[in-house]
This record gives structure tokens, sequence and C-alpha cells, in this order.
């Protein structure tokens, strides 16, 4: 009976989880605690994700309606194969990251904050999760906020050891609410259009409504509000400060799955909102967000290539990858779509391992990790090191890495659409990101550690985490049969129309 | 033409509240400027929703029995009742990190404190030179 009603009620436990844990974490004197709090929220997270994926995995399609009210009046929660796929990635990555951060926030985090820490840390990853689910078109613009604000308190943290952080911190909130502002004047124009706030409704609604210029204006708002959440190129400029000067635990976790909840809700209002409306959709992803895509994949590639902080290097280096999932999407066919979560999953594998790593680097230099920090270390700490080489050639996209699933599978996408100009685009990118890559690895293994260097203590404590990253990537990369049919049921599905 | 704009006067308004809100975020230097162009920005987009729920000769949406009578639409305020929640949140926050900027840089103008972050990224911070220049 109660396992029942617990099984029913998943989509709503995931979000409730981590958002009723969280104030409990805020007044906890005692920062173990509130990290074993956060462990356990984003665990139960995790475990709901993996069922709700196991349920989803046959094109079953999960509506969940908060409170008995039947939409579109009340507020739906939607599980698909496509949401669940990155509910799983999200949750499982903001499951590791936790796990990591114990260490990390304890060296970098005072101990009376850390329950305010983990309380924020737990709202952003809740908000997170109802931000995919969501089907109320203004219930996701609560959640947006939600988890921008709190991850912009994630943010100014990092204030205890660098002072930059603060204003890292602050531009995030003004372009975040500036971004988030334009989604609500967005929303606005559609629901004077159709007089709906779901989803699902408003792309039935949509084809017949006289829209005129307010739909087009509409549009645009919502898609222009929604690029700068997933810092797609040119409005990412708030992400490389913002996960450069964040603590380390708060640049894993919201490197390896922030923006990703954001590009998927592009998708969703491309592939699913709009759906009714093919015209514009087309038009928009053709002309605009397939250039700014492989615009954004160069500029954060040339970026990370002159940056010499290490943990700007990789914020740039997002900015890139972000680019490469939005060129799937934006193929807007089914092999471009899958190609576009594969990498969703995979970036998310990538940059978690990469920034843990850098936070155990951070932990034990005691200072930033730049080019110059780092020199040697491959020998004086070759444990952390290892899985950060692992997860570094994974980005490069070397055969047996996931990395190289996501490159391959995105290539091929690009072939099928007979766009071959695109196509050199990504591989000169490809090539490129490796001289950054190089840069790192160089200065790491083959230079010898500078002379009266004193002794760097490794972290066994974020081994765990850190190996299991590492070697999901060396796993997916192998054996990617998992992914690759879950990101093709998800495109199938975000393709399917209807909410 | 005129009637035409009189009677649109409030999303006039809504446009005029939002360009200056967006051309205080983007164009000032003080963070604080910034955050008040911030919250005229989000105001106007309250004041845009709250147009769209109000029918011409509409009332309060409280059923009162008779079926001629024309109701405003509620929900777009009840939308803005939440929006205005999240933007007093997102104020509050962006005061209080300013706080903690005037506490760490000793400013709250942007040029300085992003002249401040240049020396602090130098190994060597360079003496002043304006004694050299004079």
């Amino acid at each position: 009976m109660m396992g029942a009603a617990i099984l029913t009620n998943l989509p709503a436990l995931l979000v409730v989880v981590p958002l009723l844990l969280a104030p409990f974490s805020a007044v906890l004197p005692i920062a173990g605690l509130a990290w074993v709090l956060a462990l356990v929220g984003t665990g139960i997270s995790f475990l709901a994700a993996l069922m709700l994926q196991s349920v989803t995995e046959n094109g079953v399609r999960i509506s969940y309606h908060l409170g008995n009210w039947e939409p579109p009046w009340g507020i739906e929660f939607v599980v698909d194969s496509a949401s669940s796929l990155t509910l799983v990635v999200m949750s499982g990555l903001g499951f590791l990251a936790t796990l990591a951060a114990r260490r990390l926030v304890a060296i970098e985090i005072a101990d009376k904050d850390s329950g305010k820490f983990y309380a924020a840390w737990l709202l952003v990853v809740g908000g997170l999760f109802g931000l995919v689910m969501t089907a109320d078109a203004f219930n996701l613009f609560v959640f947006l906020e939600i988890s921008a604000l709190a991850s912009v308190i994630l943010i100014g943290m990092g204030a205890g050891t660098d002072r930059r952080a603060l204003v890292a911190g602050y531009h995030y909130l003004v372009i975040g609410a500036v971004g988030a502002t334009f989604y609500v004047i967005g929303v606005g124009f559609i629901y004077a259009i159709t007089g709906t706030l779901n989803m699902g409704d408003m792309a039935s609604r949509l084809p017949d409504a006289a829209g005129g210029a307010a739909l087009y204006v509409g549009f645009g708002f919502m898609v222009a509000g929604m690029l700068v959440k997933a810092a797609i190129f040119p409005v990412h400029i708030w992400l490389p400060a913002a996960y450069g000067y964040a603590p380390s635990a708060v640049s894993t976790m919201l490197a390896a799955i922030a923006t990703k909840a954001a590009l998927y809700v592009l998708a969703r209002i491309f592939f699913t909102i709009f759906a009714g409306t093919p015209e514009i959709v087309d038009i928009a992803l053709s002309n605009i967000i397939v250039p700014l895509a492989v615009g954004g994949i160069f500029v954060g590639t040339i970026m990370a290539i002159y940056e010499a902080d290490i943990k700007k290097m990789f914020a740039h280096s997002s900015v890139a990858q972000i680019g490469y999932i939005a060129l799937g999407l934006a193929l807007a066919t089914p092999a471009g779509i899958s190609a576009g979560f594969i990498h969703i999953g995979n970036h998310a594998l990538i940059k978690g391992g990469i920034f843990m790593a850098i936070g155990g680097f951070v932990a034990a230099l005691g200072a930033r990790a730049s080019l110059e920090t780092i020199t040697g270390i491959g020998r004086r700490m070759p444990i952390t090191a290892t899985a950060f080489l692992i997860c570094g050639l994974s980005l490069a996209g070397l055969p047996l890495t996931a990395g190289f699933i996501s490159k391959l599978y995105l290539v091929r996408a690009i072939l099928e659409t007979d766009s071959y100009v695109i196509l050199a685009l990504v591989l000169i990118s490809s090539a490129l990101s490796v001289v950054y890559l190089w840069k790192v690895m160089e200065v790491m293994w083959m230079q010898p550690a500078p002379a009266r260097s004193p002794k760097l203590v490794e972290n066994p404590a974020i081994y765990l985490p850190l190996w299991m990253v590492a070697l999901g990537n060396i796993w997916f990369g192998i054996d990617a049969g998992w992914i690759v049919g879950a990101a093709r049921l998800a495109a199938t599905a975000l393709l399917g129309g209807g909410a | 033409m005129i009637e035409q704009l009189a009677g649109s006067w409030n999303y006039i308004i809504v446009i005029i509240l939002m360009m200056t809100g967006l051309f205080m975020v983007i164009a000032r230097a003080n963070l604080v400027k910034k955050m008040i162009g911030l919250s005229i920005f989000q105001t106007s987009v309250f004041i845009f929703y709250i147009s769209l729920g109000k029918m011409a000769g509409g009332t309060a949406p409280i059923l009162d029995g008779n079926p001629d009578t024309l109701y405003s639409n509620p929900l777009p305020h009840v939308l803005i009742l939440t929006a205005i929640v999240v933007g007093v949140a997102t104020t509050a926050l962006g005061l209080a990190l300013i706080l903690r900027i005037n506490e760490a840089f000793g400013s709250v103008e942007e040029d300085e404190i992003i002249a401040a972050k240049a020396s602090q990224s130098l190994a060597r911070p360079k003496r002043p030179t304006s004694e050299a220049a004079e």
C-alpha cells in the first residue's frame, strides 16, 4: 500500500525530497550531518530517477497531476523517455558530486556556513529536477529561479578563498534574472494567444490561434531567455567566471548538471510547445541556433587555449561543449537530437570528473590551479591526475572513451543532413580542443615539479566519486548501448509531438 | 493612430519601463543602480501581465450569481504575485551580494572593481605610476 503510494508519486518526490531536506540542512549545526542530508536527498532522487527511467523505457509517458488538479488547470509533471534520461544523468552526477563535496567543502567553506551551503545545494538540485519535469510554462520559471538564486549563493560562497567569486555571482544573478524575465515575457505573449500555460495544451492550440506577430515575439523571448540560462554563445559570458571562482564542489555540480536542464528546456520549447508551428522553429534552428552553437564551439575552445587558470579554462571549454549539444539538438533530426542527448550524458561525466580532479588539486595546493602551479603534478598526485587524464582524453574524443561516442554520433547526424561546412567546422574545433588539453597535460606530466616544492597530499576522500566518473568515461566509451538506446528513445519521445 | 495608441497606453508604458530598466542594467557601472534597473525591468513585466488579465469593464473575479457580470481574468494576476516574490528575492540577494562586494573591494563601481581584480591577479602589484607621470 505504502509502496504503491510512493511509486505513483515518484515524480513529485524527486522534487519534494531535496526541497524539504534543504531547510533542515540549513539549521543543522554540524557540517557532517548536513552533508549526510544532502547525500540522502540526492541519493533518493537518483533512485527515483532510475525507477522512472525503467518505467518510461518502453515509451510510456507518465503524467503526474500535482494536487490532483487535472491539466490544463493544474500543474502537470511529465516524465517520458526524454526527461527521464536527463533526470538520470543529472541526479546521478548530482549524487557523485555530493559524495565528492564533503572534503572539498570542508577545506573551502567555513564550518558554520556548511549547513547553509548544503541547503542551497539541495535547492539547486531540486529546482533543476522540477525544471526538467514540469509541463507548466510558468511553473518552469519558478523552478528556474529557485535553482538560479540558490546557485548564486553557492557561487558567492567561493568568496572565502577568492573575493572575485562575489562579482561572478552578482553578474550571474543579474544576467540570469534578465534571461528569466525574458522567458516570462515570452510566456505572457503565448498565454495571451492561447489562454493556457500547459505546454501540451499550448502546442495543440497554437496552430489554430491567430497569433500573428505575438507568436513570433513570444517564441523569440522564450528562446532568448533560455539561451541565457543554457549559456549558449553569445550570452554565455556569465559562465566562465561563475564556474571559475565558485568553490570546487560547486563548479563540479554546476558544470555537470546545471546547464543541461536549460538545454533540455530549450529542446522542449522547440519540439513540444511549438511542435504545431514548425515553420518558425525551423527558421530559428537553422538560421540562429546552429550558427550560435558553432560560434560557441569556436569561441569557447579558443578562449580555453588562451586561459592559464585551469578552472576557467575548463569553464570556457564547457561553453564549447554546450555548443556541441545545442548543435545536435538544433539539427532537429532524430539522429541529431539523440546525439545531443548522448552528449548531455557524456559531457556531464567528463566535466564532473574534470572539475572533481581540479578540486583535488586545489585542495592539495592550497592555491588556485593554474598552468604554473600544477607543473609536474602528475607525479606528485598520480591517482587524482590519472583520473583527470582519463576525463581529459574523453573530452578530446579519444576512441574507447565516452567523448568519442558523442563525437561519432554527432558527426553521423551532421553527415545525414549533408551540411559539410558544419561538419568541417566541428572537426576543426575538435582538433583545436586538443591544443588546450595538450597544454595542460604537457605541464602536468612531462615537466618536472619545480625545485623545493612542498609535498602534496592526495585527497582519498574524493577517490571514490572521481574514479567512478573516470571509469564511467571508459565504460560508456566501450559499451555505449545503454545511453545510445536511451537517447534514441528520448529523441522519439521529443519529436513524437505532445508534451 | 492616436486612438490606437491611446487605447494601449499601458503597453506603451510597459515598453518605456522595460527599455529604461534594461538600459540601466546594461549601461550603469554602479552595482546598486544595476539592481534598480533590474527591478524596473521586472516591474514592467508585472504591469504587462496585469494588463493582459484586465477586461474592459470587468470586475474582480468573485462570483456574484449574475450571469451578465464581466470578470477580469485572475490567472495572470496570481502569476504575477509569484513573480513579485521571485523579484523581491532576486533584489534582496543582489543587494546582499553588493554589501559583501563593498566589504571585499571597497567599492560598488564596476570599473573600480575590475581594476582591483586586475591588481590582485598580478603576482607583484605594480606601484601607482601617477607620480612618474607628473
